[in-house]
Order: structure tokens, then C-alpha cells, then sequence
């Protein structure tokens, strides 16, 4: 799950970890307001207006202004700010729409670093990452210069120790005693903020030195892990909606897997592996004839049969998708379950597109014969390869006729 | 023969009275497997389908039954303490959690236990368990796709190690044991720790290996495959086509940072000698032309 800028500073702040002042706003009235105090609080009426949206590259598609003079300023950029399509490197062409600003302190910006904190799969521990190339993307550092970056893995029955806090201070230059304090202090912080609201990741990007020698967190992304939701009631209020694929969402509430993707097969599976093997398969089979999935759907290991109904009629309901294709290996799952769902789906919201089912293993004879009494238009496949190729079929079938009756007078419909 | 578990692994199940554990119990029993003891604290001295002796600790239930090996399904806020009990009790060789969606931090602190317990092994969490065809079945796979034979079976995914087995038992191949090491970012047996068991155990003649996208696994069992292996290996990778950035429905199958793509998993096990299926479909019929 992904938070905004603002929510993870309220959370920094809440285990000390020093960030300039800030307040949110959802509207300009609310900019100018905040631009004012804290113009009062610091001193200084410069100050940051920064769009909240779940993306990262936002200072270069103009998501990030400065406003030198104060409260006028702040407003006018908030009016071109609220609303605007921002694109960045992780939106897509498309962008994503700033509904939310933060309006922050400007700082006297001596240096800019990166920090950043990870769950290292392979090494099985949680890895801090320093840099002194902040405010760049740290891919890019990792891919160009990867010498810059210096790493250290913490042992979770130890915890963060101070010494590895001094190494990369250090590291990053930060030796001068007042400072070295301050960032060892930090560390320590952002690992107990790490591990107790169970993130999987935490960068500050930039961490920079300002004023005579303190450090700040000048930005702040934290993604936290889905399996800890269970003993984080509180994060329910952290989840913003609008940043969210209304499909998935509407999914995760019915407790499915799913993905959207730009294809024109919507696929029904049970099992993550087999539910991305069924799409490659499809991508496969259908690369050469425009056949793609649309999306990843899996319905997981003890769907219910109104489960695999919601998920049937999600997958209904998207004007992209021209054929089905369902794929089971019933183990837990079984597979008149499935059948049942997808019968019960199909009568209710009615059948436009072509179906392909391919079922197998526990109970696939009572399932096969649910299908075939339904009086459904359905097409059984023996494989999953047989499956994908009457997929492909379909698919193609669709599109010659649809040219076929473009091409005849009077058969545009 | 076979790896891991045999006629001689004596079976507890953490959660036994769980409407999951009681279910995957009783299939467990039907196939075979001796369960000797459950375990749910709180309701020790009762007993599991009038037979199997239900105990509040697993120190107990290890003492009085003798048993050395536990199967998991014990939900996500309690997973991690199950496994850690299980850890704790030296004579208990094979923990197997099958319980998806346990947080990654408390992962961490169990693969560090972990790593003092050079005797246990871990199987999961998020995984279908462990069958040696026609023996023991640790899980909650489907018995009745497997047919006993020579050829070993890992993967990261539940249905698509059922699709490998369906598509061998089809060919009339059979399995020496097949195992799924779960599809969380950190768990317990890696690709190469079965490999190696693979390796040795003469019974099993050829494996096949199913990753999918995320980590840097499939590389490292390549290196292995490269340096320790002569038996022949056949292997699929999912996720040719997941966008990156987007958690595939398992916690661990994500690309992010461009790494732990399909792409370089397939080089780097194809550069090892090992032959990729074009297709999920074509799984037993790559390994079996390997092995003429």
C-alpha cells in the first residue's frame, strides 16, 4: 500500500525524525492559510507547494513550485496546481490528477543526499541505503554509478546498531559532530519506524543539511506491506481512493487478486503462478494476431461460488474484453464451484463475448457437466494450450467479421 | 526414495481445529500420512475426529507422540509464533507453514531463528506443502494428480506445480516428491536447498524447476544448476508478460527497480543448461526430451 508525502512526514514526525513544517490542503483558500502561518512560524515567506499524488518524478513534470514572495504566490501556483494531469516517469502517459497539495517551510538548502530503507529479499534482511547523489532517481545512481551507493543490513534480533549508523554518515560526509549526532539519531528512528509500522520500503529523497548543520526530511515515501493490515487499523484512513484502479479496488473488497492490463482477453484463474502463466500463454499464442490478456485474475485457492461470480462479472463488464478465457486446476478449489460462479455470473449479466474454459482436477467431471447442461455457448479446451489457441481463434474471428461488416453496405451497425 | 518426507515422517498439524487444518487433516490422514498429533492451545487433551490427540503446546505433543515434522495453518497474526514454537523443538526436522499473507518483518526474525537451526527446514509460508507420491503428503495439494516415480518438482506457485504433476502423471512420469517453496519475498527452502537435495537423492532422475518473477532466486539455482547438477532440468518462469511495479498476486512476484524480471531468469537458466518450456503446457514434455 502506498501513503502520500504528507501522511508519511505525520509519520516521521511522530517518531522524531526532524522534517520541515508543512500543513496539507485540499483547496487554494486552504494554500494561502497555510502559506501565511507558516510564514508567521518560520520567519520566511518562502515557502514549497508540492502535489500529494502516489507517484514519485514529481518535482519534473511541475508538481513541486516554489513560492518566494509568500501567500499571492502560493496561491496562484495552487490554482494551476489542484486539478492539473500530472505525468511523471511512474504515472504513464496519461498522468495522475493532483487532488491533494502540501504546503511546506522553504529551507536553506546546504547539501542533498539520499536514504533510503528496504526489505532485501535475498539477503533476508532489512537494508539501508545512503547516497550522496540526492534528489536524483536512485535507479539511475544504482545503474551509473553504483559505487555511490553504501549499504548496510541490519540484524533483526540486534536491531540497528549505532555503528552502522556511523558508517554511513560518514560515508555521506556527515562527520562533523553536531551533525553526525543528528543523522545516527535519525537512523535509529526510521529503523523503528521501519519495522514497527511495517513498511517494505522508506526513502527520504532528499535528506538534505540545511540551516548551519541540520538534517531534514525534505521528501518521504514509505510503502507498507499488505499481509500487516490485520494490526494496522489505522490505515484505513491512510488509503486514498482516488489514487487507486477502481476495478482493483472493487476486487481487493471482494478479496480477489486482480490486475488491470491493456489487452483484450479477460482471463479467470485460480492461483497467482497459473493465473500469470495463463496471460503469458495467451501473449503467447496471440502476440502476431493482436491477442492480449486483459487482465490478472486470480480468485485464490478457497473462492466461494460468489466469488468467482463477482469476479466473473467484473471481467463482464469491461468494454475491452472480447473473449474469456477461464483456466482451473481445481486442488482446493473445486471445480463445480466454478462452474457454478460462472453460470450463475453469465444468466445474470448475459453472455456477449465468447468463452474458453479449460478445467482440470478436483472434481472437473461434475464441473464439465455443469457447463455443458447450461445451455451456455461455451467452448471446452483439453489444455491450457488448447485453451489459448481457441482464445486466439475467437479473438481473430471477432475482428475479420467486424471488418467484413464494415466493408458490406448497410452492414455497419 | 524420496526427499525430505517418507512412510517414516511422524506428522503434527499447528491449527488442527481451524476449519482449514481440520479439512486438510483429514485429506492428509485419507492419503496416507500419519498425523500423530495436533496442536491448538487451549484445547489440549481433546480429540481430533475421535483419534488424533489434540495438545496446548507443540513441546508436548513431540513428547508424547514422538512426532518430526509439522504442517502449519495457523492464520497470519499467529503464523510466525507457530513457526518459531515448531523451530524451538529440536526433534521436529520439517516445518511447513502453509498460511498465506504473514507480514514480511516477522519473516525476518524467523529466518534469523533460522539460521541456528542448521537441522529444521522450512517449507513456505504461502505454499502448497510437500508430497513424496504414494508415501506422505504434507499440504494441501491434491493427492490424487500424483503418481510415484523419478522425477523431482519445485515451484514457487501452488496451481502451477499441480499443472507440472498433471502434466507428467498425463505422460505416465510419476514424481519422486515435489515441493513448493511458497511465493512470499522471504521464507524458507530456496530453490537451491531442494535442488541439492534433488541432486543427491538417487531416486529422483530429472526435476523440474517453476519460478516466476521477483528476486533473484531462479538466478542462484541457475549458478547451481551450472556448477553442482547432472540431472537433467526442465523449467518455466511466469510473469513473461506482468508489467513491472504491479505485485502479481503473491507477495513476492513483483519486478521492481527493472529487477528479478522473466527475461533474465530465462537467460540465466538457459545459460546454465537447463531447457525452458516455451509455454506452461509444454513443462513434462521439455523435461521429458531431455531425458531421452
Amino acid at each position: 500500500m502506498k501513503i502520500h508525502e504528507y501522511q508519511a512526514k505525520q509519520i516521521f514526525a511522530r517518531y522524531g525524525i526532524p522534517i520541515p513544517r508543512g500543513y496539507p490542503a485540499l483547496s487554494v483558500e486552504e494554500v494561502e492559510v497555510a502559506a501565511k502561518r507558516l510564514a508567521q512560524e518560520a520567519g520566511s515567506p518562502v515557502v514549497v507547494v508540492k502535489a500529494q499524488i502516489h507517484a514519485g518524478g514529481r518535482g519534473k513534470g511541475g508538481g513541486v513550485k516554489v513560492a518566494k514572495t509568500g501567500a499571492a504566490e502560493a496561491r496562484e501556483i495552487a490554482q494551476k496546481m489542484l486539478g492539473m494531469q500530472l505525468v511523471t516517469h511512474q504515472t504513464g502517459p496519461e498522468g495522475q490528477k493532483v487532488r491533494r497539495l502540501y504546503v511546506e517551510q522553504g529551507l536553506d538548502i546546504k547539501r542533498e543526499l539520499y536514504l533510503g530503507a528496504v526489505v532485501d529479499r535475498d539477503k533476508r534482511r532489512v537494508a539501508f541505503m545512503a547516497s550522496t547523489e540526492g534528489g536524483v532517481e536512485i535507479e539511475k545512481v544504482a545503474a551509473e554509478t553504483p559505487e555511490k551507493i553504501v549499504t548496510v543490513h541490519v540484524d533483526p534480533t540486534v536491531g540497528l546498531a549505532a555503528y552502522q549508523a556511523r558508517q554511513l554518515a560518514f560515508a555521506l560526509g556527515l562527520g562533523k559532530k553536531e551533525t553526525l549526532g543528528q543523522f545516527v539519531k535519525l537512523m535509529m528512528a526510521l529503523y523503528e519506524l521501519f519495522t514497527r509500522e511495517d513498511c517494505s520500503l522508506c526513502e527520504i529523497n532528499p535528506l538534505v543539511v540545511a540551516n548551519q548543520s541540520d538534517v531534514f526530511a525534505l521528501d518521504g515515501k514509505l510503502n507498507l506491506d499488505d499481509s500487516a493490515e490485520f494490526r494496522h487499523p489505522e490505515w484505513r484512513e491512510l488509503e486514498d481512493k482516488d489514487e487507486e484502479d477502481p476495478v482493483e479496488l472493487e476486487a481487493k473488497a471482494a478479496g480477489l487478486n486482480y490486475v488491470s492490463l491493456d489487452g483484450n482477453v479477460g482471463c479467470l484463474v485460480n492461483g497467482a503462478g497459473l493465473a500469470m502463466a495463463t496471460m503469458d500463454i495467451i501473449k503467447h499464442f496471440g502476440a502476431g494476431h493482436g491477442v492480449a490478456p486483459a487482465n490478472f485474475l486470480d480468485v485464490g485457492g478457497g473462492a466461494t461460488q460468489e466469488q468467482v461470480t463477482k469476479a466473473f462479472k467484473m471481467i463482464l463488464k469491461s468494454p475491452k474484453v472480447k473473449t474469456i478465457f477461464v483456466n482451473i486446476f481445481g486442488g482446493i478449489m473445486k471445480c463445480d464451484v466454478i462452474a457454478n460462479g460462472v453460470v450463475a455470473a453469465a444468466r445474470e449479466v448475459g453472455l456477449q463475448v465468447p468463452l474458453v474454459v479449460r478445467l482440470e482436477g478436483t472434481n472437473v467431471e461434475l464441473g464439465r457437466k455443469i457447463l455443458g447442461e447450461s445451455g451456455l455457448a461455451i467452448q471446452a479446451a483439453s489444455t491450457m494450450a488448447d485453451g489459448a489457441q481457441k482464445v486466439v481463434a475467437a479473438v481473430s474471428r471477432q475482428a475479420s467479421g467486424a471488418a467484413r461488416a464494415a466493408s458490406e453496405p448497410g452492414g455497419v451497425r | 526414495m524420496s526427499v525430505l518426507v517418507g512412510s517414516g515422517t511422524r506428522l503434527l498439524v499447528q491449527g488442527i481445529t481451524g476449519s482449514a487444518g481440520a479439512f486438510h487433516a483429514k485429506q492428509m490422514i485419507e492419503y496416507g500420512t500419519q498425523v500423530v498429533a495436533g496442536v491448538t492451545p487451549g484445547r489440549g487433551g481433546e480429540r481430533f475426529e475421535n483419534k488424533v490427540p489434540v495438545f496446548d503446546t507443540v513441546a508436548e505433543a513431540v513428547k508424547a507422540t514422538g512426532a518430526n515434522a509439522s504442517c502449519i495453518f495457523v492464520p497470519p497474526p499467529g503464523a510466525a509464533d507457530a513457526i518459531l514454537e515448531s523451530l524451538d523443538e529440536s526433534r521436529i526436522g520439517l516445518v511447513v507453514c502453509i498460511t498465506e499473507g504473514i507480514p514480511v518483518i516477522d519473516m525476518l526474525k524467523v529466518r534469523r531463528v533460522l539460521e541456528g537451526r542448521k537441522g529444521t527446514r522450512l517449507i513456505g509460508p504461502n505454499c502448497p506443502g510437500i508430497i513424496t507420491p504414494g508415501a506422505c503428503k504434507i499440504g494441501i495439494m491434491p493427492g490424487h494428480i500424483h503418481k510415484a516415480g523419478h522425477v523431482g518438482v519445485v515451484s514457487r506457485s501452488g496451481t502451477l506445480t499441480y499443472e507440472a504433476v498433471g502434466q507428467l502423471s498425463a505422460l505416465g512420469i510419476g514424481q519422486s516428491t515435489c515441493i513448493g517453496i511458497g511465493g512470499d519475498p522471504v521464507g524458507g527452502m530456496d530453490f537451491v536447498d531442494v535442488l541439492e537435495l534433488f541432486q543427491s537423492d538417487p531416486d529422483t532422475h530429472g526435476v523440474i524447476l517453476i519460478g516466476e518473477i521477483g528476486g533473484g532466486a531462479e538466478e542462484r539455482a541457475a549458478s547451481f544448476i551450472r556448477e553442482k547438477m547432472n540431472k537433467p532440468v526442465a523449467a518455466f518462469i511466469a510473469g513473461t508478460t506482468a508489467p513491472p511495479g504491479k505485485r502479481m498476486g503473491h507477495a513476492g512476484a513483483i519486478i521492481s527497480g527493472g529487477q528479478g524480471t522473466a527475461g533474465e531468469k530465462i537467460k540465466a537458466l538457459e545459460r546454465a543448461g537447463a531447457r525452458v518450456a516455451p509455454t506452461p503446457s509444454d513443462m513434462a514434455t521439455t523435461l521429458r526430451s531431455m531425458m531421452g
